[in-house]
C-alpha cells in the first residue's frame, strides 16, 4: 500500500512538471497520441513475458519520434489517425493471446494503482528522476521556444530540436504514469492539472509548482477514495482532473471580469 | 467445392448462424459508415471519432450496468458528445483541444467506474473487451431490428441531404448564399455521423470506430474525385474489410495460439490501414510522371516571400 | 571596413529558380540606425534570415562584428513581426524580459538582485514598468512589441534587427516607436536595422537606408538613395520621388518589368504618407 502511494506521487510529480510544458505548448495531440502507442507495446511486452514499463518506454519512444518527424503534417493526416488506431488494434491482438485478456485490457486503459508491486519501485524513480532533470535542464531555451518559436530561432534554439527532446520526454513520463493511471486517463491528469494552476497565478515557475501540487491533490484524493470506495482510481482521477479545470476556467472568468482594463499603446 | 475452398474457410464457417449474422451486419455497418464517412472526411471532421470512442464507451458501460442493449448505450452517448460537439463547435482551437480532452477524459473515468460496477456485480469480465474492441459474432439476433432501423435512418438522412450537404461541406458560403441551412445540415450530419459510429462500435469497438468511419472514406477520396463514386467505393472497401476480417477471424481459431480467435476488429483496422496506404499509390505515381515530363513555360510568378 | 557591426558582401540567394536576393552589399556601423526598406515581396524577411543566419546564401558572406562564423545569436537581437501570445499562458512580462538574459543557457534562471535590477532597467528604457507584472498574452500588440524590444536587447546586442514593427500602425503608434527605438538604441548603444515598407516614419532618425527592390539593395545616406535616378535604376522602370510638405511620396510608373511580381503603379505603403 505504501507503494501505492510513493509511485502515484512520483506519477503526480511528473505530471505536474510535463503537463505543465505539454499545456504551455500545446501538444495535445502528442499527449493523446503517444500513450496510444504505448499500449500496444504494453500489451507486446507482456505477451513475451518481458517488462511492461520496457515494452512502454520503447513505443512511446518510437510513437514520439514518429510524431516529431511527422511534424504538423501528421497532426491532422487521416494516416496518422489510422496509425494510432491500428497501434489499439494490435494492442488488443496481443493481450487477446493472454489469459488473463479481459483485466489486462482494463488495466491498462484505465490504470492498476493498488497493484504495484515493490519492483516497479526503482525503475518507476529513475525514470521519473530522468524526466525532472530533462526539463529542468531545458528549461529556459524550452521557455523561450514555446512562447516565441521565431526568437528562439534567432537566439540559435531550434525548434525541431526543441520539439523533439519535449516529446522524448513526454514518452519518458508517458511511459512511468501509465501503469498508474491508464493510456486513458493520462492525458487528463497531464493537462486538468497545470491548465488549473495557470489560472491562479501569472509567474511560470509558480505555475509549475502549483501544476504538481494539484495533480499530487489529484492523486491523493483518487487513491484514498479508491480505497475507500474500491471504485477504480481513474474514475477519480478523471473526475477531478475535470473538476480542477473547471475551478481554473471559473477563476479566470471571475479575474478577468474584475481586472477589465482599457488598453494602452 | 468445400474441398476447393476449405483453406480459405475453416470448417464450418458457412453454416455458423453467428457467421452469417457477423456477414450480414458488418456489410450493412459497412455501408453506412462508408457512406456518412465520406462527408466527414469532406468536412474535415474525421477528429470527431475520437469524441464517440470516448462517450461511446461511456454510454455502453453504462448500458451494461443499467441492463439495457450495448447498442443503444452507444447510441446515447454518442448523441450526448454530438450535442457537445455541435454546442462547443466544431472547429479545433488550442482551447478547445484541452476542454474536449478534459471533457472526454471525465466520460472515460465515468467508463471505468460503470465497468467495475459491472464487473463486480456480475462478476464476467468481458464487458471491458467487448464494449472497447467489439464483438460482430456476438451480435445476437435481438439486436438486428435496431440496428436495420439506426441504418436505415442514417442512409435516410444522408442520401435526403444528399446535395445541401454536399455543397455545404465543400463550401459552406455558396451554400448559404443558396439559401442552405448550413448550420441544420450540419448538425444532421452530426447526428447521422454519432449514429455511424454507434454502429462501427458495436462492430468493432468504440475506440477502432474511427477506422471504419474514416479510413475507407479517406481511401475511395483518394482514388476518385467524384463524389457518387467515392460512397460507393467506401462503401466496398469496408465490406471488403468487415468480410475478409470475418473470414480472416474465424480461420484464426486454428492458427497459433490454438483455441483462441484474434479478433475480428483487430484484422478489419488492419486491412482498413493496408487500404488506406495502397490508395495513396496512383496519386504518387501520377505525380512521378508529371515531375519527369519536361517544365512548361520559364520563370512562372510563384507567390513571392517578402 | 573593420570594425562595422554588419557587412554584407556580394549575398545571393537563389530558391526553386527564382532570385529572391541579388548581390545584396551594405554595411552597419555601431550604432547606425539603419532602415531596409521595399515593398511587399522585395526580399526584406529573407535579408533578415540571412543575416541571422536562418536562410543559406547562395553567393556572397555575412559578417558579425567582423566574423563569418563567429557567436552570431549572442550579437543580434530579434523582433518579430508576427507572433502569438496566449493569454492564458503563465509568464508575465517581466518574466519574459528576463528570459531574455540568458534564454540560450541550459539550466533553470537563478533568481538574484542583479537579474532584478537588469530587468528593472530594460523595462524601465522601454516604458514598460506600468504593465510588467501583467501575463504578456494579456497585453496590448504595442505592449507587447515593447516587452519583446526589452527582450532582445537586455542580452546586450550589438544589432538589433525589427521585422516590419510599424506595419500594423497608424502614424501616431508608428512615430512613437520609432522615436522609443531611436532613444533605446542611442542609450544602450546599439545598432538599429529595421525593415518597413513605409519610409516616412524613419526619415527623421535613419542615419542610413538600405533600399531593397526586386532583391537588388542601393544603400547609403537619405540624400544619396531617395532620388528618382537612383531608384528608377533600382526598379528598373521609371520611378518619381516627390516631396510633400517634407513627406517623401515614391511613386513607380506602370511598365512591363516582370521583376516585381504584380506591382503596377505606386506601390503598396509608400504611395500614402499617412
Amino acid at each position: 500500500m505504501v507503494n501505492a502511494w510513493t509511485v502515484a506521487s512520483m506519477v503526480a510529480v511528473v505530471a505536474g512538471v510535463v503537463g505543465f510544458f505539454t499545456v504551455l505548448r500545446g501538444s495535445a495531440f502528442a499527449a493523446h497520441a503517444i500513450p496510444n502507442g504505448s499500449f500496444a507495446g504494453a500489451a507486446g511486452a507482456s505477451l513475451i513475458g518481458v517488462s511492461t514499463l520496457f515494452g512502454l518506454g520503447v513505443f512511446s519512444l518510437g510513437g514520439a519520434l514518429t510524431i516529431g518527424l511527422l511534424g504538423r503534417r501528421g497532426r491532422h493526416d487521416v494516416a496518422t489517425a489510422l496509425a494510432l488506431v491500428m497501434m489499439l488494434a494490435l494492442g488488443a491482438l496481443f493481450l487477446s493471446f493472454s489469459v488473463e485478456y479481459a483485466s489486462e485490457v482494463y488495466s491498462l486503459l484505465f490504470g492498476e494503482v493498488l497493484g504495484i508491486s515493490p519492483n516497479d519501485l526503482a525503475p518507476t524513480a529513475i525514470l521519473g528522476t530522468l524526466c525532472i532533470l530533462a526539463i529542468a535542464v531545458l528549461y529556459r531555451p524550452l521557455m523561450l521556444s514555446s512562447v516565441l518559436p521565431e526568437v528562439g530561432e534567432a537566439r540559435g534554439i531550434s525548434s525541431f530540436r526543441m520539439e523533439m527532446l519535449f516529446l522524448a520526454v513526454l514518452a519518458l513520463a508517458t511511459t512511468m504514469t501509465v501503469p498508474v493511471v491508464g493510456t486513458l486517463l493520462i492525458f487528463s491528469l497531464m493537462i486538468g492539472a497545470p491548465a488549473a494552476a495557470r489560472s491562479f497565478t501569472d509567474r511560470p515557475l509558480l505555475a509549475m509548482g502549483l501544476s504538481v501540487a494539484v495533480a499530487l491533490l489529484i492523486v491523493w484524493i483518487a487513491i484514498a477514495a479508491s480505497y475507500e470506495t474500491n471504485y477504480p482510481v481513474g474514475f477519480f482521477v478523471g473526475t477531478a482532473s475535470a473538476i480542477s479545470y473547471t475551478i481554473g476556467r471559473l477563476w479566470t472568468a471571475v479575474r478577468s471580469r474584475r481586472t477589465a482594463q482599457p488598453s494602452h499603446i | 467445392m468445400s474441398n476447393f475452398l476449405s483453406p480459405i474457410f475453416a470448417s464450418g464457417f458457412f453454416e455458423s448462424e453467428a457467421v452469417h449474422i457477423a456477414l450480414a451486419v458488418g456489410a450493412l455497418v459497412a455501408i453506412v459508415t462508408g457512406v456518412v464517412g465520406v462527408f466527414t472526411v469532406i468536412r474535415g471532421q474525421s477528429f470527431a471519432g475520437e469524441a464517440f470512442g470516448d462517450l461511446g464507451t461511456t454510454g455502453g458501460a453504462g448500458a451494461y450496468l443499467v441492463g439495457v442493449g450495448t447498442l443503444w448505450g452507444f447510441v446515447i452517448g454518442n448523441l450526448v458528445a454530438a450535442g457537445a460537439m455541435e454546442a462547443i463547435g466544431v472547429q479545433r482551437a488550442r482551447g478547445r483541444d484541452l476542454a474536449t480532452g478534459i471533457v472526454l477524459g471525465a466520460g472515460i473515468g465515468l467508463a471505468a467506474l460503470f465497468l467495475y460496477l459491472y464487473t463486480s456485480e456480475h462478476s464476467t469480465t468481458g464487458a471491458t473487451v467487448t464494449i472497447l474492441f467489439g464483438s460482430v459474432f456476438a451480435i445476437s439476433g435481438a439486436t438486428i431490428p435496431l440496428i436495420l432501423l439506426l441504418s436505415a435512418v442514417v442512409l435516410a438522412i444522408t442520401l435526403t441531404l444528399y446535395r445541401p450537404l454536399l455543397l455545404s461541406s465543400v463550401s459552406a458560403e455558396m451554400a448559404s448564399a443558396r439559401g442552405i441551412p448550413v448550420r441544420l445540415v450540419g448538425a444532421l450530419h452530426l447526428v447521422a455521423l454519432a449514429l455511424a459510429a454507434a454502429l462501427a462500435a458495436i462492430t468493432i469497438g468504440t475506440i477502432l470506430s474511427t477506422a471504419l468511419l474514416v479510413g475507407p472514406a479517406a481511401s475511395a477520396l483518394r482514388l476518385t474525385r467524384r463524389p457518387l463514386t467515392a460512397l460507393l467505393t467506401a462503401a466496398g472497401i469496408g465490406i471488403g474489410a468487415m468480410w475478409l476480417g470475418v473470414v480472416l477471424a474465424y480461420d484464426s481459431y486454428y492458427w497459433p495460439p490454438h483455441g483462441t480467435v484474434w479478433p475480428v476488429s483487430f484484422f478489419v483496422v488492419t486491412l482498413v490501414f493496408i487500404t488506406y496506404l495502397l490508395s495513396g499509390i496512383p496519386e504518387a505515381r501520377r505525380r512521378r510522371r508529371t515531375d519527369r515530363a519536361p517544365s512548361a513555360s520559364p520563370a512562372a510568378q510563384p507567390a513571392t516571400p517578402s | 571596413m573593420s570594425g562595422d557591426v554588419l557587412a554584407l558582401q556580394g549575398v545571393s540567394v537563389r530558391l526553386s529558380g527564382r532570385t529572391i536576393l541579388d548581390r545584396v552589399s551594405f554595411e552597419i556601423a555601431p550604432g547606425e540606425f539603419t532602415g531596409l526598406i521595399g515593398p511587399n515581396g522585395a526580399g526584406k524577411t529573407t535579408l533578415f534570415r540571412v543575416i541571422l543566419g536562418l536562410q543559406a546564401t547562395s553567393a556572397g558572406r555575412v559578417l558579425v562584428e567582423g566574423l563569418e562564423h563567429g557567436p552570431r545569436h549572442r550579437l543580434i537581437g530579434y523582433v518579430p513581426q508576427k507572433f502569438l501570445l496566449d493569454p492564458d499562458v503563465p509568464l508575465r512580462a517581466r518574466d519574459l524580459v528576463g528570459l531574455g538574459i540568458d534564454a540560450h543557457r541550459l539550466g533553470m534562471p537563478v533568481p538574484s538582485r542583479t537579474r532584478r535590477a537588469l530587468v528593472e532597467e530594460m523595462l524601465h528604457a522601454v516604458d514598460a514598468e506600468r504593465f510588467a507584472d501583467t501575463r504578456v498574452g494579456q497585453l496590448s500588440g504595442g505592449e507587447q512589441q515593447r516587452i519583446l524590444i526589452a527582450h532582445a536587447l537586455i542580452a546586450r546586442p550589438r544589432l538589433l534587427l525589427l521585422d516590419e514593427p510599424l506595419a500594423n500602425l497608424d502614424l501616431g503608434g508608428a512615430q512613437e516607436v520609432v522615436a522609443l527605438l531611436a532613444r533605446v538604441a542611442r542609450e544602450q548603444q546599439v545598432a538599429v536595422l529595421i525593415s518597413a515598407h513605409e519610409i516616412n516614419p524613419l526619415l527623421p532618425v535613419m542615419d542610413r537606408i538600405v533600399y531593397l527592390a526586386a532583391g537588388r539593395a542601393v544603400s547609403g545616406t537619405t540624400e544619396e538613395v531617395v532620388r528618382a535616378d537612383v531608384l528608377s535604376e533600382l526598379y528598373g522602370r521609371h520611378v518619381d520621388v516627390l516631396d510633400v510638405h517634407g513627406r517623401v511620396l515614391i511613386v513607380a510608373g506602370a511598365g512591363e518589368d516582370t521583376d516585381l511580381t504584380g506591382h503596377e503603379g505606386a506601390f503598396p505603403g509608400a504611395g500614402i504618407p499617412g
